[in-house]
This record gives structure tokens, C-alpha cells and sequence, in this order.
């Protein structure tokens, strides 16, 4: 029997000793066993852990996990006191600064942390942020919005939907910048269905996280959330952007384009680069400052109206070619009624020849195809070579320069707002939200 | 030395010995543990006070943050990966060094936790990266030495970045020994006396050593000490880098604690209240207009003022000695460099002296309205500046009213000790959920068992009886940082085991006294030096100045030393060329003394040749040579 609450994490054994001494997380108890006698405070137990050892914090504040058996006795010898903490009051809103609205979906950009449990709590309610991030108050008036608490492998479409929708709610009530908190794993994906569902944004939408967890001293997470909340209140474009750190210093944050960047490292703080493209800007820290490298951006303008277009087609598939591939992937997108396929293929945009037959049955079948590549940069062009002409005779549709993460993310979006093939095409084609571009040019920016 | 009843004293002094592991990685990745010696990247980082979930945030760490110090970080890839830079998570926690702990704690009788947590301390200064040093309890409980000093855990945790230099801005760091594991053993304070305090340092450094896997030389290990008195404080005092101080340090620190309750009641004869402390400082800029003091001018010429404040009733206590040259204006300077910044404080009991004259004393006293029986403090910087240090210099002397301030002091290397911080509070510590626990189970604890290393006692019979040396040379090699490197050593070189344990006890002894800079012999140097006499490169009576040689110049080699010292290995040819030379210059002493002479002789051809080579074959030559001269006609 497993648990949660008051015995957090225990199971078997050791939960049905830890049930009938009557204890829970946080109270003091003394184990005795085999004439051995340990003290210290209960604590919970991961998920990792067996069902054999108990959990103590010692008085020295270091745990230990002591083994139970049969014949182990466990007392309460005190109660834990659950600590009530209300956060210290708002600063005053401030006449010379914005408003920017924090809408949180997950991901801890703020924490604290229990030290006698060891429990790390989010902290993401405005005046939570604000205690946590004393700096903000010198930016902007934050209002704090928190609409999920995913971790952001679990986000899906509706999830995007649902941010659009509470995006529109701040921005009709007169925000002057969004600021997103979301997990970092997905937040490309993110980034680029906002892009395509907000039309006619008058204010930036920033989207932001962090690489290393907010209850560590060296965390990203308030530079981050400063660097994003300083672009949304005072940027001079009005587009959604992602906001994490350039490189290993705390110094600069660059601001990426929603539809142009991608998560290309497991851990580390420069983790998001700009593919393809420049970076819309990027923010000294020191210096508070924002300076602009693309000059090629939608400008904010608080006369533009907001209108969502967020309807989007989840029967999508993305899937990476590799060598000896079988066709039966396609097969069974065929199958199950799929709408589309973005297929990461390699160099200018190939797949092997063997996948021909089920590529033009899917086409044949009303499935919108469209490639992209695996190499992460450069552009498809699929007139070079015959595979690439063979595919083109089948149908398949050349995706320019974008990347297959928001390929797929476009395609969801262009099938959600027509069923017809030939105009899902058109749109899938046409910029957007930049996310297509005619020139690829070399980086002269020194940026 | 007043001979002390420490007990009467109520004398107790805990004890934690760090000391870093000889692994073969870091104690959370796979580098090597050693230190760099290559530029790396560079990186800058700024470190944040997090909060508690009551809302507290720890005030030393608050006070750095707010300074705006930015940390500048030194990674070379030859010893740091993304791991040190926190750019990812740690791997598992390295086996060895547990295995190491292990050994140790059952050494020690303590007992181990059937579970290894991985804990965060919260530790801001930077010198970790993450801004938290990962640390785990290996056993509980267990004795040391003759008085069973108790033992209250064996932990085993990541040592720190290496601090590089400071500017007003920046701190600097060397991330090569982040992670190197440390073991840390921490005593029950039931030590009563500095000698104890030694011996049992020095003994459980014997444990320590008996696992032969252990760092050696400066900086390897390090001892903290906590050492309280009944009337006084618990005071911590870190980075105790040689045994040999360990008692004259806590002598020191005892003789400190006295004198501050000497202070005390001298302040409540004397009918000092809390109240009387009154922060009023004075613009003294212009009395002290035209100084002789440099140090006094040059803040003002740099538009800072003088500032003075009156510490009444502190007459001839400010300039109080604590011990050793210490005096109670010392701890307030540094008081004042640490919170103020500025570059120290004058105070009335030791002027007029440093440029400042007798009138501007007076001066002073009669401005602030001092008795005789009062002092008056000076500090010289920007306003501001300067009264942060006047604030720190009045809490010091708050803290006289109570007698010992609880504090963190660091250890100098002339015995005394230095204000370092104040005490932190409760150690912040939460689980470190990146590593899974690690049971300790029945199996690995019996295969531990089995393969202990023997007490040092047992070792030194061993060594005796393994490589044929005396008692008195196997004792120094068991107690010798070099034990390991002999054991290593004795197998494969071709010198006899009595010079080679002789050359890593008593000679590196006798060169470190002579004040060579021994600590730069690596292993590696010294078996370079052996090598060489193995391939006759050179004679191994050469193995002293050419360790030396090597010891002045890290950078270089054996064969440069052997280069440059002339020591290359004579041929026999040259050899005899060189007997027959001097043969021919002692026709005489031959005719004379015939064959006794060659004792003579042979301590003159020594005196040219020694280290190039061996003085059996000299020997050998010079009798030959002698003989055939001889039996010439």
C-alpha cells in the first residue's frame, strides 16, 4: 500500500510500521532496533526508494535511512510542527513602471525551501515572486497568474489553448507585457503554437524557465524571470519570444524568436539557441538593459487587437527518418485517420526510397506531408537531388528553413483551421509568425 | 607558558579533520582528482540567498549578495566537466570513496547508516558552484585513541573550489578541486587539553593514512577546531593546515577567551553599561587636516573623511593584549575590515604613533569629550564605509559586556587566529534528490571487513618484516605521507629498500628543514629520480641534490637536473681516466703508504666524482689501479 500526505513515499513494510506508531512526516520519532537506537525528524521517501528503511533527519540536519525489520519498535517522541508562513506584504504599485502579468503553467521559476523537511515548495504567487525576486519591484507591477502545474513533458495542445485563452483575458485587460513560466523541456513547442494561435499581438509574450532548479543559490531562474519580465515591460516588438540565458555567465539573456528556437542541450543554462535565424534581441543583466539585434520584428502597438486563432489538429505525426526505417509508421498513421506528417528527413530533405510506396499512399489518402530536416540548420531543398525530386512528384511538401519541432507545431495549426489538404498547404507555406524565411545570411552582427 | 588547569578552565575542544581522498575520480563524475595546471573557460556567476519557507534568509549570505559580488569561476577541461560548472546534474556517488569511508569508520568502531543520503549545505561563498557543497553520513558513533575520544559521524562530502585571488568586485575561483571527495571526521567535544587535541589529530591522521588512500601534502587535509571554556564561547576555528600548530592553537585561542572575560569584568568594575555604547559618530576631518599620517591624508585626499567615535570606559582595554600580539583593537579592526571594507581602524591606546601627533590626540579627546579612562577609535575612508566599520567596531564592543563572542576564526600560520564570519545558524541542508540513496549492505560491509588495512602498529611490523628495514625507519614510513609511494616503489626499483625508505623519511626530513620546498616533490618527480638511477643515468648517491634541485624547479625534470648538476653517470673508461689522474698527482703518498693508502685516495676521488658514480665501483677501480701500479716495476 502506497501513500501520500502524511507518510509521503512509503509503501510496504516500512509504511505499515511507520501507520501503526502512529506517525507522520515532521514528527519527531526513535526507532530501535536490534539494540540500536536512532533519533531524529520523520521524512519523506522518494520515489526511488524500497519499502525497507525509514527516513531520518538527525540533529546534526544530515538524513539517514534506517533499516526496519520485523521486530523494529518506532515511538513518536514529538510533533511536527507544520510551519505556516504568509508572504510579507506587496510592494505598492508604482506609477513609472508597467504592468506585465506572470501566468505560471509549471515549472518552478521560484522556490523555497523547508529545511527541516527538505521539502522544496513553489513560490509563485506575485507577492511570493516578489519576496523571492526582490529585484522585480524595481522592473515592474506584477500581477501572477497560476493556470497549471505541469511538468512540461505532460503539456499538451489543450494545454496551448488554454494559454492562449488566459493570454487574451490579461492582454484585453490592459497588460502592458506577458511573462509565461514553463518547463523547459517543451517550451519550443509552446512558443511556437502561441506564435501561430495570437494574432495581432499589441504587447511581447515571453516565455521563460529555468535549467538548473530554482531552490539552488546558482539557479537561472531569477535572471531569467528578471531578464523576461524587463522584455516584456519594455521591448519595442510585439511578438512571443523565449527568454533563458546566452551562455554559462550570469550576464546576458537572450530573447528568441517563439518559432526559431530550439533546446539543443540536456542541462545547461545556454541550453536555447536561435536556429536559422538571429535572435530578437538580447538583455545585459548588469547594465538593464535591452538591445535589439534582428531588425526585422513586429512592433508593439497597444491599437493592435488581439485575436486567437487556436484551433489545433492533435492527428499530426513527427517522426525522424533514419536508415533501414520500415514504412509501417506511415502504414499506421494511414490507418488511424492521421491528418498529417512531418517527417524529419536527412540532408536537403531525403528519405530513403523504400518509403516511397507508403509515402504516396498517404498523400493518396488526403495525409498533408510535409519535410523538414534532421540536421537542425540549413534550409530544404528537395530539387537538387532525385530522391528529393521523387518525393516532390509524390507530393510531399518542402518546409523551407523551419524547424521540424515547429513544423509540426504549424501543421497542427493549419489543419486545425481548415480540413482541405490544398489550403492546409498554402498556410503551411506562407510566413506566419517568421517561422519561415527566404534569406539564410551569415551572422555579421557581433551580437 | 602559565601551566593552565584546563579543567578548571572547563576546557572542550571538538575536533574535524577533512581530508582528501586518493580516488581515482571526483566524488560526482568521472574527473581526475587533481589540480589543474592549464588555463581554462571562464565563467561568472552570481550566487543568491535563498529564502527558507519562513520567509529567512541567511543574513551573512544576504550581506554578500547585497555587496553585488560576482564570482569569477576557472574550469580546465584536463579536471572539470559540466558537472563542477553546474551545468549538469552529478552521476552516482563514487563507490570508492565510500568504500574509503567505510574502511575508515570501522576503524573507528562507528557504526555505518544502512542508507547513504546525499544532502545540499547551503554554502554561498562560492566556492561551490551550485552555491551548495553535497555531503552524506556514512556511520554514526565510534572512539579514537587511548581516552576513546567519541566520534560523532563519518561523513563524506565534495571539497570546494579553489579560491584564486579577490578584487572589491570579484572573488576568484579554480573549480579543479571542486569534488574532490573528502572525508570529514568530526569528534565529540570531549577533548580536554591542546596536547590531546594533537595526539588525537595525529592519530586519527594514522587511521587515515592506514587505508593508503589518501592525498598527501599541503592542503590535503585540513583541521577545524571548536573549542569552548565554561566562562567563555564555542568558537570555531577553520583551516588548521599543520598537526603540529593544533595545540598552540587552542593554547591561543584559550589564553584569548581568558583575557575577553578579563575585559568583562574589567568593564563591569569599571561600571560599563550596554547603554553607555552610544553610535555618535564625528566628522574629525579637519583636526587631522595636516597630519603626518599617510594613512590618514590619503583617505582624505581620496575625499573620505575621519570619522571618530568615544568607547567609553575602554581605556587601556583597546590596546589590551589577548595573546600572542593580538590585542582587543585587532579584533575590532577586523571587524571593521570585514563589514566595513576599510583598511583598519587607530584608537587612542596606541597613539600617538603611525604620523599621528600628541596634540591631534588631545584634540581628538577633547572633541569627543574623552576622559582619560575612555578610548576614542578612528577610522579614515568614504562616509559611508566608515561607519559600517564604526558599527562593526561597536558591536565588537558590545560583545566585550558579554565576554566571548561566538564567531568562525581562522587559523594563521603563527598559531593565532583571525575573525573569519559570524557563527552561521543551523546548517541549511535538504536532500540532494539528483543521486539516489545508496543502501550499505551486508555484503559490501563483510568484503570491507575482510579486506582492512592493519592498525598502524600491525603496519609497522609488517613494513619490517616485508622490506628488511629497521623499527625506527619503518615507524617514520608509517607516519610518512611517502608510505605509499615506497610500497609502490620498493617493487620495482633496483636500490637497495633501506635507501629508498632512508631517502623518503630522513632525507626529504632533513632538506625540508634546510627550507627546500620539499612539497613540490611529487610522486611522480621522485620516481622520475629513481628511474634514473635504475637505467645508470646517474648514481644513487646522487638521489639528495638532484631531489633537491628538482624541488627548487617544479617545472623541470630529471634529466635537466641531471644536466645541469653534472651528475651524468660516469663511464668506466672516464672513470679510470680520472683515479689515474690523480694517482699521478700522489706518486708520493703511493710509494710511501703503498695499499693503505687507498683510503685516502678514496675520499679524494669521492669528493670529484660522488653521484656519478657508485662508490662500490670506485672502489673496486681504484684498488686495481692501485695494485697495478703497484706491481710495476
Amino acid at each position: 500500500m502506497k501513500s501520500t500526505g502524511e507518510l509521503e513515499g512509503y509503501k510496504g513494510r516500512a509504511y505499515e510500521i511507520l501507520s501503526s506508531a502512529n506517525v507522520s512526516v515532521g514528527d519527531k520519532i526513535r526507532i530501535i532496533r536490534d539494540g540500536e537506537t536512532y533519533e531524529g525528524g520523520l521524512m519523506p521517501r522518494s520515489e526511488l526508494g524500497d519499502d525497507l528503511h525509514v527516513v531520518i533527519k538527525l540533529g546534526s540536519g544530515y538524513n539517514v535511512g534506517v533499516k526496519i525489520t520485523r521486530d523494529s519498535k518506532i515511538e513518536k517522541i514529538g510533533v511536527g510542527a507544520k510551519p505556516t508562513f504568509t508572504s510579507p506584504q506587496q510592494p505598492a504599485s508604482r506609477r513609472d513602471l508597467e504592468r506585465v502579468d506572470i501566468i505560471s503553467t509549471g515549472g518552478t521559476i521560484a522556490s523555497r525551501v523547508d529545511y527541516r523537511t527538505g521539502a522544496v515548495e513553489p513560490a509563485l504567487s506575485a507577492a511570493d515572486l516578489y519576496s523571492t525576486v526582490p529585484e522585480l519591484s524595481e522592473i515592474a507591477n506584477i500581477n501572477a497568474h497560476i493556470l497549471y502545474s505541469e511538468l512540461s513533458e505532460n503539456i499538451t495542445p489543450k494545454h496551448w489553448v488554454g494559454m492562449a485563452n488566459k493570454i487574451l483575458e490579461v492582454v484585453k485587460s490592459g497588460t502592458d507585457g506577458v511573462v509565461v513560466c514553463h518547463g523547459t523541456d517543451t517550451m519550443t513547442y509552446t512558443s511556437a503554437a502561441l506564435s501561430f494561435a495570437l494574432r495581432g499581438l499589441p504587447v511581447p509574450v515571453i516565455l521563460v524557465g529555468s535549467q538548473r532548479s530554482s531552490d539552488r543559490p546558482s539557479s537561472d531562474a531569477a535572471t531569467n524571470l528578471l531578464g523576461a519580465v524587463a522584455v516584456a515591460s519594455k521591448a519595442p516588438f510585439a511578438e512571443v519570444a523565449v527568454a533563458m540565458h546566452s551562455d554559462s555567465s550570469d550576464k546576458t539573456i537572450t530573447v528568441h524568436r517563439g518559432t526559431r528556437v530550439r533546446k539543443c542541450h540536456t542541462s545547461g543554462r545556454y541550453a536555447f539557441r536561435s536556429i536559422n535565424s538571429l535572435p530578437l534581441a538580447k538583455y545585459d543583466l548588469q547594465r538593464a538593459m535591452l538591445e535589439m539585434v534582428s531588425s526585422d520584428y513586429l512592433k508593439r502597438d497597444p491599437n493592435k487587437k488581439l485575436e486567437l486563432k487556436a484551433d489545433f489538429n492533435e492527428k499530426v505525426l513527427l517522426t525522424k527518418f533514419y536508415p533501414g526505417m520500415s514504412s509501417g509508421i506511415i502504414e499506421w498513421a494511414i490507418d488511424k485517420e492521421y491528418s498529417g506528417i512531418v517527417i524529419e528527413g536527412t540532408g536537403l530533405g531525403h528519405v530513403s526510397r523504400t518509403l516511397q510506396g507508403s509515402i504516396r499512399k498517404a498523400v493518396d489518402a488526403g495525409i498533408l506531408l510535409g519535410m523538414t530536416s534532421q540536421c537542425i540548420w540549413g534550409r530544404i531543398d528537395m530539387n537538387v537531388y532525385t530522391t528529393g525530386r521523387d518525393l516532390l512528384s509524390l507530393g510531399v511538401v518542402p518546409l523551407e528553413d523551419m524547424l521540424p519541432e515547429t513544423a509540426l507545431v504549424k501543421m497542427m495549426w493549419a489543419l486545425g483551421q481548415t480540413r482541405d489538404p490544398g489550403e492546409a498547404k498554402s498556410i503551411l507555406t506562407t510566413n506566419v509568425a517568421g517561422e519561415i524565411s527566404e534569406r539564410t545570411v551569415p551572422d555579421d552582427s557581433n551580437w | 607558558m602559565v601551566n593552565l588547569d584546563y579543567q578548571e578552565i572547563g576546557l572542550r575542544v571538538g575536533l574535524e579533520i577533512h581530508q582528501q581522498l586518493d580516488t581515482e575520480h571526483k566524488l560526482f563524475c568521472g574527473c581526475p582528482t587533481r589540480l589543474s595546471e592549464r588555463p581554462g573557460v571562464r565563467f561568472i556567476r552570481i550566487l543568491r540567498p535563498t529564502q527558507s519557507e519562513l520567509g529567512q534568509v541567511d543574513q551573512a549570505a544576504l550581506f554578500e549578495f547585497k555587496k553585488g559580488r560576482k564570482i569569477e569561476y576557472e574550469a580546465s577541461s584536463d579536471t572539470s566537466c559540466l558537472v563542477e560548472m553546474d551545468e549538469e546534474p552529478p552521476h552516482r556517488l563514487n563507490e570508492e570513496a565510500i568504500d574509503t569511508a567505510l574502511t575508515v569508520s570501522l576503524l573507528m568502531n562507528s557504526k555505518p547508516v544502512d542508507e547513504i543520503h546525499v544532502m545540499r549545505k547551503i554554502v554561498i561563498d562560492g566556492s561551490n558552484t551550485t552555491g551548495f557543497q553535497r555531503t552524506c553520513v556514512v556511520s554514526l558513533g565510534g572512539s579514537v585513541g587511548r581516552e576513546k575520544i567519541g566520534i560523532q559521524h563519518v561523513s563524506v562530502e565534495e571539497d570546494a573550489a579553489r579560491k584564486t585571488g579577490e578584487t572589491e568586485q570579484t572573488s576568484n575561483y579554480s573549480i579543479d578541486r571542486l569534488g574532490i571527495p573528502l572525508i570529514e571526521i568530526a569528534t565529540a567535544p570531549s577533548i580536554r587539553s591542546p596536547q590531546e587535541a594533537e595526539e588525537v589529530a595525529l592519530e586519527i591522521g594514522r587511521l587515515l593514512r592506514a587505508t593508503r588512500r589518501v592525498k598527501r601534502g599541503i592542503g590535503t587535509i585540513r583541521q577545524d577546531l571548536n573549542v569552548s571554556t565554561r566562562q567563555g564561547a564555542l568558537v570555531e576555528i577553520k583551516g588548521v593546515q599543520r598537526l603540529n600548530l593544533i595545540a598552540e592553537i587552542v593554547e591561543g585561542e584559550v589564553a584569548r577567551q581568558i583575557s575577553l572575560l578579563k575585559i568583562r569584568r574589567e568593564l563591569e568594575a569599571r561600571g560599563l553599561e550596554e547603554e553607555d555604547l552610544r553610535e555618535e559618530f564625528h566628522d574629525v576631518s579637519s583636526p587631522f587636516a595636516e597630519t603626518e599620517s599617510k594613512v590618514l591624508t590619503a583617505a582624505l585626499k581620496r575625499g573620505g573623511v575621519v570619522l571618530a567615535a568615544l568607547l567609553p570606559k575602554f581605556g587601556g582595554l583597546v590596546g589590551m593584549e589577548l595573546h600572542k600580539g593580538v590585542r582587543l583593537g585587532t579584533e575590532m579592526a577586523q571587524r571593521a575590515i570585514f563589514w566595513g571594507g576599510v583598511g583598519g581602524i587607530f584608537h587612542t591606546d596606541e597613539l600617538p604613533n603611525y604620523g599621528v601627533s600628541q596634540r591631534e590626540v588631545q584634540e581628538l579627546r577633547e572633541r569627543l569629550n574623552a576622559s582619560g579612562g575612555d578610548a576614542v577609535v578612528l577610522v579614515a575612508d568614504s562616509k559611508e564605509k566608515a561607519q559600517e566599520a564604526l558599527r562593526a567596531v561597536f558591536d565588537r564592543a558590545r560583545e566585550c559586556l558579554l565576554g566571548v563572542p561566538e564567531e568562525t576564526r581562522a587559523a594563521n600560520d603563527d598559531g593565532t587566529t583571525r575573525y573569519m564570519r559570524p557563527r552561521p545558524g543551523a546548517a541549511r541542508m535538504y536532500p540532494e534528490t539528483d543521486v539516489p540513496p545508496v543502501p550499505v549492505t551486508e555484503e559490501r560491509l563483510a568484503r570491507i571487513k575482510m579486506n582492512l588495512p592493519p592498525m598502524p602498529e600491525d603496519l609497522v611490523n609488517q613494513l619490517i618484516q616485508t622490506y628488511k628495514i629497521n623499527r625506527k625507519l619503518a615507524e617514520q614510513l608509517a607516519d610518512s605521507d611517502y608510505l605509499q609511494l615506497f610500497e609502490d616503489l620498493a617493487g620495482r626499483t633496483k636500490v637497495a629498500t633501506s635507501f629508498l625508505a632512508t631517502t623518503l623519511t630522513e632525507v626529504v626530513k632533513s632538506l625540508g628543514r634546510e627550507g627546500v620546498p620539499v612539497d613540490n616533490l611529487s610522486c611522480e618527480k621522485i620516481t622520475e629520480v629513481f628511474g634514473a638511477v635504475d637505467s645508470n643515468l646517474t648514481a644513487k648517491e646522487a638521489v639528495p641534490d638532484l631531489l633537491k634541485w628538482l624541488a627548487q624547479r617544479p617545472e623541470s625534470n630529471v634529466q635537466e637536473a641531471v644536466e645541469k648538476l653534472g651528475l651524468a653517470m660516469l663511464t668506466e673508461t672516464e672513470l679510470r681516466t680520472k683515479i689515474n689522474t690523480l694517482l699521478d698527482k700522489n706518486v708520493e703518498l703511493l710509494k710511501e703508504r703503498g695499499e693503505v693508502s687507498t683510503g685516502k685516495l678514496m675520499n679524494m676521488i669521492m669528493a670529484e666524482v660522488r653521484g656519478r658514480v657508485e662508490a662500490k665501483k670506485v672502489d673496486e677501480l681504484l684498488k686495481e689501479e692501485v695494485a697495478k701500479r703497484l706491481t710495476r716495476p
